[in-house]
């Protein structure tokens, strides 16, 4: 996998920092026996890839052995997945379940998955980094592949016959020429047989796919349409209280005095004050809000830094803290200054990134249990095992002591990685001795979650005049270093990211830094194109030898019409490509812009992820991401002053509506023979460099802000 | 604080009871009723998750109080399935892949649900101006609209 062997020059992801301190205990048969035993493949991973591949943790200890999932195949059929991945609305319950179908040759219906459970699923380190597919999909491929040659080997004894005359389809093997076929379950019978595997098990090739690789509806679809799904908002349990927490005026603020007496007396309201926390619970959402009322704190608040000297303090104030982070080596190829005395043509730009919220419909929740010394926190997290530690931590207790349950959630897009929900949650619920619900509002998940990075990108680039790239200097300042490398063949570079001192709490979202770094390369290289009059997809041909990346470019300005394209006065188009998590992009956009409204009337994209999985799934993931990019590209910025959010609901923070969407074309570039890639990130990065290129070909004006029109208007910035 | 005594008909169930003023009628679907698919996105009516029908109107039930929908009908996404059969929306949000997370889908359902009671032959961009007040934050919105055509289309074969 690309991405894994250029991790080290990818210090900084912005995925979790710290390192799962957990290995899980190998013995289940106990509980598998207490479900009725059946066939259980356990799937050793040797090599420990998926703990690894997350980013930012070496060093670890590994593991002498460490399972990632488990797959039972029980006496009535059915077959059940055992994985610590977690659903988020990426369809990977669905896209998980295609690959064991195929594997097994047993339908969709027969199969379901126990996901992102602590208790029930095996160790893992998070849904995010678009590894669920190329990591965790193969190995159940895996697993379903041995349990099938096992049940092949049942089968072989019981009708004592030739092992190559048996074939397997719809959940039963077959002998073709007795006319004889075997359900797994029958073979199974009464047993009880557990088969550690290791990770050297042969899968169905692509091609040869029969369930996987067609779309596929969502798995559970009736439940969401019908309003049955139950979120972790929706849960209710018998005697629950519901939670409200006090905030601070301010990020940052300490309290000095609260006086909490008040609203101690309010009946059925338990208070918490725990060092800086503050919080209630009563027996229904208003009272728990009145209550919360009644209570005098006041906070020492301290200057911070805000919005509009942000770029400059970001270059200013270098991390003070690397823990948990790799060093930033600067890579260096060729030689820079040659490059540079090489060029007929020099171009200097910067190119500035606003921090912005992820925006999930389902806000954070979560609900606590304590039984005795034993707390179970259903909550909405990308990390169950990780927050299972935080709580862990928090509380003082094994982690053996707490169980993480994650329903289906409405969505994260990287924003939900961590649990101090279910810790709030927890600590009132440990206070009132009942269960207790908290659920953050929308300006609570504006203010209190964390943002992705602001930054500032600095390029310093040579060309020849026959359009070649002879110097690439790049600096990038707390963005963050994913995918900050070119696909381009440039011989002199030096490409260094500068982690800062953030101001605002930061963390992951989705495609990480990937999205402000194509921004900056790709608005560069357009600019460069233009100043030697080349057409923007010709130059970047000419520096590019990349046959992936070419191709998608090629199919977007195919699918587009790229050569037919007839700019003029408020109508431009512009291109854009790149490569992030081992998946491939590009895409073209056309804007109109009208008294310097602007207005992205189409966009093309063409995708290349390996193998396609679901291709419905993977088309709207596409176009989720162009209609999420659209947001961070034009409008979207969390605006701050001295530690306060000022833009913290959505009348004043715009995402994305229907009125902004762009009519969207998406080609799937379907390669069989390459593994498959996630693909939930990746479309989103060339989409803010494809617009803002079209917005400069319509108008002249260069924006090299995200997001590039925060009012609209190109003219009224 | 003084309850007010409310009657109020929900997917078809009459039901009584006492709120108080202030309680937010999407509160009490939620806590009172226990009808959960009737989400909260925003708090201030911005996202359109918590969308239901009254009196055949699409209204936001964040902007609404308990005590407002007195002598009046409401249907919420749990009242869509007839018999076991699911409303050609519901149907077309699953077929043509119109959901992901599904937060937003019940709200998505019940806008259109209204807006489709008054106009069975919509243009593409009256769909999308019917949709306006619902944000999704999945799907890129072109499934979405796909659902919708696919029940009006369903509506005016008679479907339902």
């Amino acid at each position: 996998m690309k991405e894994m062997n250029d991790a080290i020059f990818e210090p900084e992801r912005y995925e979790l920092f710290a390192a799962p301190r957990y290995l899980f205990e190998m013995d289940r048969r106990e509980f598998f026996k207490s479900l009725g035993g059946g066939l259980v493949i356990a799937l050793i991973i040797k090599d420990s890839i998926a703990q690894e591949s997350g980013g930012g943790r070496a060093g670890r200890p590994q593991a002498p052995q460490e399972i990632s999932a488990w797959l039972r195949i029980a006496k009535d059929n059915t077959v059940t997945v055992y994985t610590g991945k977690v659903e988020f609305g990426q369809n990977i319950r669905t896209s998980l379940a295609q690959a064991v179908s195929d594997e097994l040759r047993t339908p969709m219906s027969n199969i379901q998955l126990v996901m992102g459970d602590t208790d029930l699923t095996p160790f893992d380190v998070g849904t995010f980094g678009s590894l669920t597919t190329p990591v965790m999909s193969e190995q159940l491929r895996k697993a379903s592949a041995a349990a099938r040659e096992f049940l092949i080997d049942l089968a072989v004894e019981a009708m004592k016959a030739d092992r190559a005359s048996f074939t397997v389809a719809d959940g039963k093997i077959i002998h073709t020429a007795a006319n004889r076929s075997l359900t797994f379950g029958h073979l199974i019978g009464d047993q009880m047989i557990t088969k550690a595997i290791a990770t050297n098990v042969a899968t169905t090739p692509a091609d040869r796919w029969t369930v996987a690789g067609r779309s596929a509806p969502k798995v559970d679809g009736r439940a969401f349409v019908t309003g049955k799904h139950k979120y972790t908002s929706d849960l209710k349990l018998e005697g629950m209280l519901y939670g409200k927490v006090l905030r601070p005026p301010a990020l940052g603020a300490t309290l000095a005095t609260c006086d909490v007496k008040e609203a101690q007396s309010a009946s059925g309201v338990t208070v918490v004050r725990d060092g800086d926390f503050i919080g209630v619970a009563a027996t229904a959402p208003h009272t728990a809000e009145r209550a919360l009322a009644l209570i005098r704190a006041e906070w020492k608040l301290t200057p911070q830094p805000s919005r509009k000297e942000i770029f400059d303090y970001l270059k200013k104030h270098p991390a003070k803290s690397m823990e948990g982070r790799r060093p930033a080596e600067p890579f260096k190829k060729g030689n820079l200054e040659e490059g540079l005395a090489a060029a007929d043509k020099k171009l200097e730009a910067s190119y500035t990134i606003n921090y912005i919220a992820h925006v999930p419909l389902e806000p954070r929740a979560a609900l606590a249990h304590w039984q005795g010394d034993k707390l179970t926190v259903w909550t909405a997290t990308q990390r169950p095992f990780g927050v299972r530690s935080e709580i862990a931590q928090a509380f003082r207790i094994p982690d053996s002591q707490v169980r993480v349950i994650v329903p289906d959630t409405g969505s994260g897009y990287g924003g939900k990685h961590t649990g101090e929900t279910a810790i709030e949650a927890a600590r009132l619920a440990r206070a009132a001795g009942k269960p207790v619900k908290l659920v953050w509002t929308r300006e609570e998940e504006f203010t209190w979650a964390y943002f992705r990075p602001a930054g500032v990108i600095d390029i310093a680039s040579g060309v020849s005049r026959d359009g070649m790239i002879t110097a690439w200097e790049f600096h990038n300042y707390n963005a963050g270093a994913s995918a900050i490398r070119p696909l381009y063949d440039i011989t002199n570079q030096k490409i260094e990211f500068h982690a800062s001192d953030s101001p605002l709490r930061q963390g992951s979202y989705r495609a990480l830094a990937a999205t402000a770094n194509h921004f900056a390369r790709e608005m560069h290289i357009d600019e460069l194109s233009r100043a030697l009059g080349l057409d923007p997809l010709e130059f970047r041909y000419r520096n590019l030898k990349d046959a992936r990346l070419r191709a998608v470019l090629a199919a977007a300005a195919e699918t587009f019409g790229w050569a037919k394209r007839k700019s003029s006065q408020g109508r431009g188009f512009g291109i854009a490509g790149g490569m992030e998590k081992g998946s491939y992009v590009a895409m073209c956009a056309e804007v109109a812009v009208s008294s310097g409204r602007v207005k992205v009337v189409r966009v093309t994209a063409a995708f290349e992820c390996g193998a396609v999985v679901n291709p419905d799934g993977l088309k709207n993931q596409i176009e989720g991401s162009i209609v999420m990019g659209l947001g961070g590209a034009l409008f979207e910025a969390i605006d701050f002053e001295n530690g306060k959010i000022l833009n913290p609901r959505l009348s004043r923070y715009r995402v994305p509506r229907f009125s902004d969407t762009p009519a969207i074309e998406t080609v799937l570039v379907d390669r069989k023979d390459l593994p498959s890639s996630g693909a939930g990130e990746t479309p989103i990065v060339a989409l803010a460099p494809a617009v803002g290129s079209a917005i400069f070909d319509a108008t002249g004006i260069r924006l090299r802000s995200l997001p590039m029109v925060p009012n609209g208007s190109v003219s009224s910035r | 604080m003084a309850k007010i005594e409310i009657n109020v008909r929900v997917n078809g169930v009459e039901h009584r009871a006492e709120v108080e003023p202030r309680l937010l009628l999407v509160h009490f679907l939620r806590e009172s009723l226990r009808l959960t698919g009737t989400h909260i996105g925003c708090d201030t009516s911005h996202c359109g998750a918590c969308t239901v029908v009254i009196d055949g109107r699409a209204v936001k039930s964040c902007t609404m109080f308990a005590a407002q929908v007195d002598g009046r009908e409401i249907l919420t996404v749990e009242g869509l399935e007839r018999d076991g059969k699911l409303h050609p929306l519901q149907e077309g949000f699953f077929q043509e892949h119109g959901l992901q997370c599904g937060y937003c889908t019940p709200g998505m359902l019940m806008t259109g649900y209204a807006f489709l009671n008054g106009n069975t032959a919509p243009t593409e961009d009256e769909i999308r101006h019917a949709i306006s007040g619902n944000l999704c934050r999945c799907t890129g919105y072109v499934n979405i609209v796909k659902a919708y055509q696919y029940a009006a289309a369903r509506l005016r074969e008679g479907g339902v």
